[in-house]
């Protein structure tokens, strides 16, 4: 069988039934085999959706998503989608055409090196010479990307490699010299890490990424309600703990809740679940880690003490983790009352903020608009956003209910990820309903994604919060370059509503806070693709904000 | 301080440039590097040298030992190895005298001298790092006209329950 033949074999035989892609000259035979295939291929119009696409579709269904791209310019094109699934840590297989063997460091028409390229963003990458090895690669591309810390593999496919014929074997698994993801916790870590957190005063949760990519919601909640310690996240952790619970704080972070930047500065120990303490979440690394005790839980042993000094390390899945360590609290029958001093204070500073932080007048201010969305919006359904603004006022004001169904660019911060992840989180979940929390900004750079949610069936719902501007960039020329506003004006081009009309899809203006409400029912309600258009106050700004550079404790609220 | 950093890597194409691009793109700093295939075709050995701090060593290590293609990565105690770099100096002769001299400081550091001209002669030194200074130290007065070193190749004493 052809080499090509034989990778499509392999990724029905790894459950891969959908690819997102674009053809070209050089993985024309793999093209070739997929229209003889059983595996759906879906049409995009630039090949960073598709990486983009394939990397919603993993983060959703917790498998690798798969993308196809031609060599030169179609491989280039999804290095920013390899990029942001490696800062995420999500699934993703890409397979790129290549040149034929022969003509590999010649200059060829349509060659780059993406091996060399994508070397520092990729958890692997393969170039198979042979077509009898592509079976085995796409065994080990698979068992890569999706164990340990899941990450983007490359697969690079010489043209003549596609079509060479030869045996094939197809391996039922594979063993890597070098890879050992499968690490068990160390029992008596998990023993430390329970005696510190008993026997801390003000002790808090940090939940990170890593307690959605395990899918560890259940064990989180059991800790949390056991020990009766308040849950803050990160960004890219929030909704991994339901932030309407009585212990849920909201993420930490440059636009973290203020309460959750207040108790987490407050803390005396934290159990950080699945978290890298990126500067993000954390501010100056320093001063984090000045006055608290860190147990820090990760599956990757080299995030230990990368950013942050730690007093306990437990290496291992998050999820195993967590459920050895609820084992133990209910074999040793420990638990915490609510009523000790540190959660009534915990309680009290929730509620003065939620009492007294001001929000924007704006009859259209973030707030009201993802409050309405929020009511609106059945609670299991996922929720994806671009980057920006939008991004961080979703972090903010749009609580995530159901665990696990919150997804956004949060390591590399790549505009235009959050439609077409959204289209491919359709994909993976048809049955829900499935929304982009967008800004205007980065919905320009994938719009064209439009064409691929109509006619290939993969209705979502953009909701566009519209500033007219870029307006993270306008935030800060306003915050910190004294109103020298260059480079962020989009003047209210295009029309968003015409823009979604002429690919098919419905085109909705808010202009009201019911119209915002109305409008996401009637897309729910409709069942296809919708841009909901809602013009906001360009100047408002996102607060609070801890400011680059600076630490939790520094936070700037509203006046 | 400097540490030596033994990593057993699989021995094929791209290894060594997936090495050094992990020290450049986390800002990690190497000092000398060398590789060879080990005993066995199927690993090389490499042994990295690098000025880091405690904390940015950890991490080196981590990072290396995450990579796919490294099988083993060993932090090697200088007391309990043995580590050796050999240099090739092209020494410069102005006197006919000097040529008698430059081969009696060659001979107190057990080196070879591999070729005499009228004007050059080209001595190798395999040596410890701090033994190869001090011999450069006294051979430069003379005029080093070129150098080339290998970077430290290291072993730890002893195998098993021996070492």
């Amino acid at each position: 069988m052809s080499g090509a033949r034989s990778l499509m074999v392999a990724l029905e035989k790894e459950g891969a039934n959908i690819v997102f892609g674009l053809p070209g000259g050089a993985n024309l035979p793999i093209y070739d085999e997929l229209y003889k295939s059983n595996i759906r291929h879906i049409l995009v119009r630039h090949e960073q959706s598709a990486s983009h696409m394939a990397d919603g579709f993993g983060r959703v269904s917790r498998r690798p998503g798969v993308c196809f791209a031609t060599s030169g310019p179609g491989a280039t094109n999804i290095v920013t989608g390899i990029a942001t699934a490696q800062a995420d840590s999500a699934p993703m297989i890409a397979v790129t055409g290549q040149v034929p063997s022969k003509m590999i460091g010649r200059d060829a028409f349509q060659e780059s090196d993406i091996i060399g390229i994508t070397n520092p963003i990729v958890k692997y990458a393969f170039q198979p010479m042979n077509a009898a090895e592509i079976p085995e690669v796409v065994k080990k591309a698979f068992y890569i990307s999706s164990t340990g810390r899941p990450g983007p593999v490359l697969i690079d496919v010489p043209k003549d490699v596609q079509q060479n014929e030869a045996e094939m074997v197809f391996p039922s698994e594979v063993k890597i010299r070098g890879y050992h993801p499968w690490v068990d916790p160390d029992v008596r870590e998990i023993e430390r890490a329970i005696d510190m957190l008993f026997t801390s005063e003000r002790p808090i949760i940090l939940a990170g990424g890593g307690v959605i990519i395990s899918g560890a919601f259940a064990e989180l909640q059991s800790i949390a309600e056991l020990l009766m310690i308040p849950v803050v996240t990160t960004f890219k952790g929030k909704g991994s703990f339901p932030e309407n619970h009585p212990l849920s704080l909201g993420p930490i972070g440059m636009h973290g809740h203020a309460e959750a930047n207040k108790m987490m500065v407050e803390a005396d120990c934290v159990l950080a679940c699945g978290s890298r303490f990126s500067d993000r979440s954390v501010g100056t690394f320093e001063e984090f880690e000045r006055h608290l005790k860190i147990i820090h839980m990760d599956v990757d042993p080299a995030e230990i003490g990368k950013n942050q000094t730690t007093n306990v390390a437990v290496v291992g899945d998050v999820r195993a983790s967590l459920r050895i360590m609820v084992k133990m609290l209910i074999q040793k029958a420990i638990k915490r009352g609510g009523d000790n001093p540190w959660l009534k204070h915990v309680n009290e500073t929730r509620e003065y903020f939620r009492q007294n932080l001001k929000l924007h007048p704006h009859p259209l201010g973030a707030a009201k608009i993802l409050r309405k969305l929020r009511e609106v919006l059945p609670s299991q359904s996922i929720v994806t956003t671009e980057v920006g603004q939008h991004q961080m006022w979703a972090s903010l004001f749009f609580d995530v209910i159901h665990p696990g169904t919150f997804f956004s660019s949060t390591g590399l911060g790549t505009m235009g990820w959050g439609f077409p992840a959204a289209i491919g989180a359709k994909a993976a979940k048809p049955d829900v309903p499935v929304l982009d929390i967008a800004g205007e900004g980065s919905f320009n750079m994938t719009e064209n994604s439009l064409a691929v949610s109509v006619l290939d069936n993969l209705p979502v719902i953009v909701f566009l919060m519209n500033n007219f501007s870029l307006g993270m960039v306008a935030q800060w020329q306003r915050t910190f370059y004294d109103r020298r506003m260059i480079g962020i004006d989009l003047k209210n081009c295009p029309d968003y509503v015409k823009v979604a009309e002429a690919y098919g899809a419905q085109g909705i203006r808010a202009e009201t806070i019911e119209d915002v409400g109305k409008a996401v029912q009637t897309a729910l309600k409709s069942n296809v693709t919708t841009v909901i258009d809602i013009p906001m106050d360009p100047e408002e700004d996102v607060l609070p904000f801890v400011a680059p550079g600076t630490s939790l404790k520094d936070m700037i609220l509203p006046s | 301080m400097w540490s030596i950093i033994s990593v057993l890597v699989e021995n094929k194409p791209g290894v060594l440039f997936k090495i050094t691009n992990l020290f450049r793109s986390r800002n990690f700093n190497i000092d000398s590097i060398s590789v060879g295939v080990t005993e066995n075709p199927e690993f090389s050995k490499m042994t990295i040298t690098t000025s880091a701090d405690e904390k940015q060593l950890n991490q080196i290590i981590k990072q290396l030992d995450k990579l796919i293609d490294t099988v083993e990565v060993k932090l090697l105690d200088e007391r309990k190895s043995i580590y050796r770099e050999l240099v090739l100096m092209k020494i410069k002769v102005s006197k006919p005298s000097d040529i008698m001299e430059i081969t009696d400081l060659a001979n107190a550091f057990k080196c070879n001298v591999h070729d005499v001209r009228k004007s050059s002669m080209v001595i190798e030194i395999t040596a410890t790092p701090d033994r190869i200074d001090a011999f450069e130290d006294l051979i430069k007065g003379y005029g080093i006209l070129e150098i080339a070193r290998t970077g430290i190749c290291a072993l730890e004493r002893g195998y098993g329950n021996e070492s």
